[in-house]
């Protein structure tokens, strides 16, 4: 199999596995789960790292890539951050309400 | 190399399965926080890495962007937030691409099966990136919220995005002109922006969801393009989570997508003519305290207005004081109110009130026709009757909360004015219903004023 066709087999996989899992999230929970996911899909940084600290980059590749960075590292952070913030504040009835 | 990738993967789809339940919820933030920090240092010590100083000051900046940004913000601001995010990881995957596409100039790299996803990268990624940021412009109200529209709307982005397509597959086939790449790329901005601004308020849910979906499918397309298979599976998960929730939203709207996209739906409706004016009851705080009073189930229905005056707060007094007179309250909420998917669990969440006390659309409908008092609070259209009967109405057949089987509704409102959807809402004339006019914020705390004092008589 070539690396593009695994590619493809990955990709179609993981779409699926993604719209199984995400379906049995409550929608309680939609807010987050959408920070969730953007944190995740910040994982562009990888391609980002490679792109701008590789052997024999040009300057225009390090320009790009260091704001691509610090896009993906702003979206890394905050996104994590803010969704253990708002998880955080889900709460059952407790019982000193009773 | 690739083992640390595949774990990191696998981290990410238990991170987004523990999602599924608020018990579980925040090992799977964890399990996400921990998968990236594998994937990140992996590529930093993977031996690709010669030069640091770059990569370092970026990870300093991004930092000191986003921690500010993650503490500082209020629950309200959620929506604008997200709409950031997704515009900067579009961002970050349009200029990865960009530099991709530069860099292996002359290399003889450029094969169809590397840019047939770059193309697809830095068309999602630029388009993500000004769409996200029209978005974002709109929530927080930057931008007018109504939808901006002009003739032929529709024609000039079409045509606009059959240029950027056929420039784009142009550059698959001969990647060596570089001048054309930037006229593809502002291609791509411009189209963003203009397939936003004619999209109204009402329907950011399914908008952001979209975007979120598109950021996801273009950093997939990256993955593609580096032949980096934790970039595939990221991305994936993603773009799938972002079509389940537009979806989600479009179901709840009874809409397409086309129709969301397309339809400028929301535009004020003149051809209705001169309205007659119709009849309806108000009241004061002190009445409105005194049907809470006497009700012994209470339902809460709150929307969009909620969130612009920040009543969430007052809501938990309000939801605390019926409560201890042994009231059962319970909040109703339609999958499309607020401004994106969850936010109005999000905002009551913040104000401590149990989620076990939140109930969806389909799990609460059935109990409005045993409840003495409905509470709108800033909702409108999901709640308004015509949906089910008036097949005239332009939000026909759109799910709603069957508020008007209440013994009793009231509704918090500023004015009489239409909803978004720019329809006269039927539940306000009925004969059970009570308009309170104000500030939900500054009302609801009325309310609350008015019930202790009650007791103590």
């Amino acid at each position: 199999m070539s690396d593009l066709e695994i590619a493809l087999y990955v990709f179609m996989l993981a779409t699926f596995v993604g719209l199984e899992v995400i379906r049995k999230v409550s929608p309680l929970l939609h807010t987050p789960l959408m920070s969730l996911t953007n944190a995740i899909s910040a994982i562009s940084v990888v391609g980002a790292i490679l792109i701008t600290g590789r052997e024999g980059a040009t300057n225009l590749s390090r320009i790009l890539g260091f704001i691509a960075i610090t896009a993906a590292v702003t979206n890394i952070v905050s996104g994590f951050l803010i969704t253990d913030r708002m998880l955080k504040m889900f709460k059952r009835r407790s019982g000193k309400q009773q | 190399m690739t083992y640390v990738y595949m774990v990191s993967a696998a981290l990410f789809i238990l991170s987004l399965k523990w999602m599924n339940s608020p018990a579980t919820a925040r090992r799977g933030v964890f399990a996400g926080e921990i998968g990236m920090l594998l994937a990140v240092v992996g590529t930093l010590i993977g031996g690709h890495i010669v030069e640091w100083q770059w990569i370092i000051a970026a990870f300093v900046l991004g930092s000191a962007i986003g921690i500010p940004i993650a503490y500082l913000m209020p629950m309200t601001a959620v929506p604008q937030r997200t709409a950031m995010s997704h515009a900067c990881g579009a961002l970050a995957a349009a200029l990865v691409g960009t530099a991709e596409f530069y860099q292996k100039q002359g290399t003889g790299e450029l094969t169809p099966v590397f840019m047939i996803p770059l193309v697809l990268e830095t068309l999602l990624g630029y388009l993500t990136f000004t769409g996200s940021l029209m978005a974002m412009g709109k929530l927080q109200e930057v931008l007018p919220q109504r939808p901006i529209t002009y003739r032929n709307q529709n024609a000039v982005n079409f045509v606009l995005f059959a240029i950027a397509l056929a420039l784009g597959i142009r550059l698959i086939m001969v990647p060596g002109d570089t001048l054309l790449f930037p006229i593809f790329a502002v291609l791509a901005l411009l189209f963003g922006v203009l397939l936003i601004i004619p999209i109204g308020g009402a329907d950011m849910p399914t908008v952001i969801a979209l975007l979120n979906s598109y950021a996801g499918l273009s950093a997939c397309a990256m993955g593609f393009a580096l032949g980096n298979r934790l970039l595939i599976i990221a991305g994936a998960l993603d773009g799938s989570s972002g079509l389940i929730l537009s979806i989600i939203m479009c179901r709840a709207m009874n809409r397409s997508f086309t129709n969301v996209l397309f339809g400028a739906f929301g535009q004020i409706q003149t051809k209705q003519g001169a309205q007659e004016q119709r009849a309806y009851r108000s009241a004061g705080p002190e009445e409105a305290a005194a049907i809470l009073e006497a009700a012994s189930t209470v339902i809460i229905v709150p929307g969009y207005g909620l969130a612009v005056a920040q009543a969430q707060h007052k809501i938990r007094e309000l939801f605390d004081t019926l409560t201890r007179r042994g009231i059962d309250v319970k909040f109703a909420i339609h999958p499309v109110a607020g401004r994106m998917p969850g936010h109005m669990n999000v905002l009551l969440a913040e104000a401590d009130i149990p989620y076990d006390r939140l109930f969806e659309m389909d799990e609460i409908n059935g109990e409005f026709p045993q409840c003495d008092v409905a509470l709108v609070i800033g909702a409108n259209d999901v709640t308004n009757p015509a949906a089910r009967t008036d097949k005239t109405s332009p939000i026909y057949g759109m799910p709603i909360l069957e508020v008007d089987k209440a013994h009793t509704v009231m509704v918090i409102k500023r004015s009489m004015s239409p909803g978004f959807a720019g329809i006269d809402n039927d539940l306000y004339y009925m004969e059970k219903t009570l308009m309170l006019f104000g500030d939900a914020k500054a009302f609801v705390s009325e309310i609350v004023k008015e019930l202790p004092a009650k007791v103590n008589a």
